[in-house]
């Protein structure tokens, strides 16, 4: 074998310039894909953690038909007390779950006394939301970052409305609100800080405490629209989902029974309606309609892998067929001297394999050094709301080797018929072949 | 003892729609360590008969018997097991694998054809240069060396594997008369010296003259044998 691979080298060796430029093809072909995967990859994880960290969280419990009418933020759609606490009942026996937050949500008219505009508003627990959402005291751009996120009479604005209305930290607004009943109440508040608008649902929410936001709108329950959760390794989202569904399906009284959705793929995948009769379960891809970018992500993903496999697929079938036709009467004498065919079809193919891994090995090697470098000279995008969003291109080493591992089995797929065709030849025709 | 045994031996090839005789019918019989020349104009059937015998080709019809086996019903695979195991072979333009060595070149067949261990086939191989002429040039590809030396490599490989036959198809046409000599009488040492018959080809009246035993072959049929008094070693 050690003899086969010696003299494949030296073949490969002996026609440099095209070995040369097959390498260099398949070598093009995974710093294209290695990169992409790379870069495409860290924004969609930036993003994805944008939303599941700073508004979503990985999943929401909401009663069932409140995300079918969440543009109208509607109150009678909250979940009672006691599914309230069945819920997290069921959610504190899960080892998953690292935090979850309950919210009240509504729209509201925001006024700073000389002008009124429409606001969304989350009531929210301040502790539950900072460990459920742990980028959004990051959010903070005027203010203070330090202490409680919210405190009881004070409120956090979106940037958008604060610039608009020119108003500032430590500002008196009002905030009007319409209960479910109808009647109109107001309550003011102290702005404590102005939040940094990001894209999606919830990005240009206001936020109160929920105990505050309860008083406003004058319930007399301790009512919540959405449960938000957060879990300890986003990877398990779809296990906790599907988990999570069946936990609230099985609760008496909460008239909740499994969904029939999924929460397919990963974490771009659209998450299927986990509850019945009371309660839902919805993955953040099913709330945030960045999951369709992600998923398209992923589709480029694959073509751009195609086109790495059909550059390599032609690179080396052209190139192991000129080997083969330039080489038919050196093919013709080793078959004449009793080289068994089966070896002389292992040198052709391990030609191709060697193609494979070299280019493969090259690719690998510029794309890591490629990755390294633009984390050293970092690399910022703009995303909707989002300005500078610093990528870190990452690629992980299932990638790199289900990368690699394609090239080379395309290498050898792509030798195998000019192989096979060097191995049936007729000596006598190959020997006196001009 | 004999090595080589045709009977009626016959082949056609077929052009389009066209049957071409190239031997028609030949019997001969070549014994162990004789070195036998196949003689005659181009298009005589040297080549068809060198071919069938190497087990490159097979017969139209007729039996061919070479190293007490039939050879004319090997199958690919078999055919190429029976040469690697006893035939050589010498080729009118050497053939040899421009990116190996001399050396390399030497030790193809006992690594590719037969699995030899490292030090035996180092032994084999410097005994073979050193009896070829040429020790010192082993690490030269050939492109280094001239074609008289490209020839003696060649033998050198054809006798790697102890072959008890070797077969050279006009071995000396691409070569100087001073060299083709060179290269037959080199030929007809090792045959003296390991026992191994050799079978070559040649339309050289000269080259022709240094056979012990020639057939004459004319339009695809042999005319008498011309043996030499004395030199067939049975």
């Amino acid at each position: 074998m050690l003899n086969i691979l010696k003299i494949a080298v030296r073949n490969l060796a002996r026609f440099g310039r095209r070995t040369l430029l097959t390498s260099s093809l398949i070598t093009l072909g995974i710093v294209g894909v290695l990169l992409f995967v790379a870069v495409a990859g860290s924004f969609k994880t930036i993003m994805i953690g944008q939303f599941t960290d700073s508004m979503l969280g990985h999943l929401e419990v909401h009663r069932k038909g409140y995300v079918a009418s969440i543009d109208s933020l509607p109150l009678n759609l909250n979940m009672q007390p006691t599914m309230i606490g069945k819920v997290e009942q069921a959610l504190s026996k899960m080892d998953a779950v690292e935090a979850y937050a309950p919210r009240v949500k509504f729209g509201a008219m925001f006024s700073n006394f000389t002008e009124t505009t429409s606001i969304r508003m989350s009531g929210i627990d301040p502790e539950k939301e900072a460990a459920t959402t742990p980028l959004l005291p990051g959010r903070v751009i005027e203010g203070s970052k330090e202490g409680a996120l919210l405190k009881p009479g004070e409120i956090l604005i979106p940037a958008l409305i604060a610039r608009g209305f020119k108003v500032k930290v430590g500002d008196t607004v009002v905030i009007v609100a319409t209960n479910r009943d109808g009647s109109v109440n107001g309550k003011t508040f102290t702005v404590r800080a102005v939040l940094e608008s990001v894209s999606g649902p919830g990005g240009k929410d206001g936020y109160i405490t929920i105990d505050d936001a309860r008083a406003l709108l004058r319930m007399k329950e301790a009512e919540v629209s959405e449960i938000a959760i957060r879990l300890k390794n986003p990877a398990q989202l779809n296990a906790v989902y599907a988990q999570l569904s069946k936990e609230l399906s099985s609760i008496a009284g909460a008239g909740a029974s499994a969904g029939t959705g999924t929460g397919s793929g990963d974490m771009s995948g659209t998450a299927g309606k986990g509850g019945g009769s009371g309660l839902e379960v919805h993955t953040w891809a099913a709330l945030s309609p960045f999951s369709n970018i992600a998923n398209m992500i992923d589709l480029l993903a694959v073509f751009i892998k195609i086109m790495m496999v059909s550059i390599v697929l032609i690179s080396v079938m052209n190139v192991m067929m000129m080997a083969v036709y330039e080489r038919i009467r050196e093919i013709g004498t080793i078959s004449a001297i009793g080289t068994p065919p089966r070896r002389i079809l292992g040198l052709f193919l391990t030609e191709g394999l060697l193609l494979g891994l070299g280019g493969a090995a090259l690719g690998t090697a510029i794309s890591l050094a490629a990755i390294y470098a633009l984390n050293v000279w970092k690399v910022t995008v703009k995303f909707g709301m989002q300005q500078n969003i610093v990528l870190s291109p990452a690629v992980s080493a299932t990638d790199i080797m289900t990368i690699a591992a394609m090239v080379v089995i395309m290498a050898l797929l792509a030798s195998l018929q000019p192989a096979w065709k060097a191995s049936r030849m007729d000596p006598v025709t190959a020997l006196g072949h001009v | 003892m004999t090595l080589i045994r045709a009977e009626h031996l016959v082949k056609t090839y077929r052009t389009g729609e066209v049957d071409v005789p190239a031997v028609k019918g030949v019997d001969f019989v070549i014994e162990a360590k004789s070195f036998v020349a196949f003689v005659g104009p181009s298009g005589s059937g040297k080549s068809s008969l060198l071919n069938m015998v190497g087990c490159l080709d097979h017969p139209t019809s007729g039996k061919l018997t070479v190293i007490d086996t039939d050879v004319s019903t090997l199958d690919r695979h078999a055919a190429a097991e029976f040469r690697g195991q006893h035939i050589g072979f010498v080729f009118q333009d050497f053939n040899l694998i421009p990116v190996l060595t001399v050396y390399e070149n030497i030790e193809y067949p006992l690594i590719m054809v037969q699995d030899w261990p490292e030090d035996k086939r180092r032994k084999q191989v410097m005994r073979l240069l050193d009896a070829v002429g040429m020790l010192g040039q082993e690490h030269k590809r050939p492109d280094q060396i001239s074609g008289g030396q490209k020839q003696r490599v060649a033998v050198a490989r054809a006798l790697a594997t102890d072959a008890k036959l070797v077969l050279a198809d006009e071995p000396t046409a691409n070569l100087d008369h001073d060299t083709a000599y060179r290269v037959i009488e080199l030929m007809k040492k090792m045959r003296d010296e390991l026992g191994t018959t050799f079978v070559f080809s040649t339309h050289d009246p000269k080259i022709m003259s240094e056979a012990e035993v020639t057939f004459m072959l004319e339009d695809g049929q042999i005319h008498q044998p011309l043996p030499k008094a004395g030199t067939i070693h049975a």
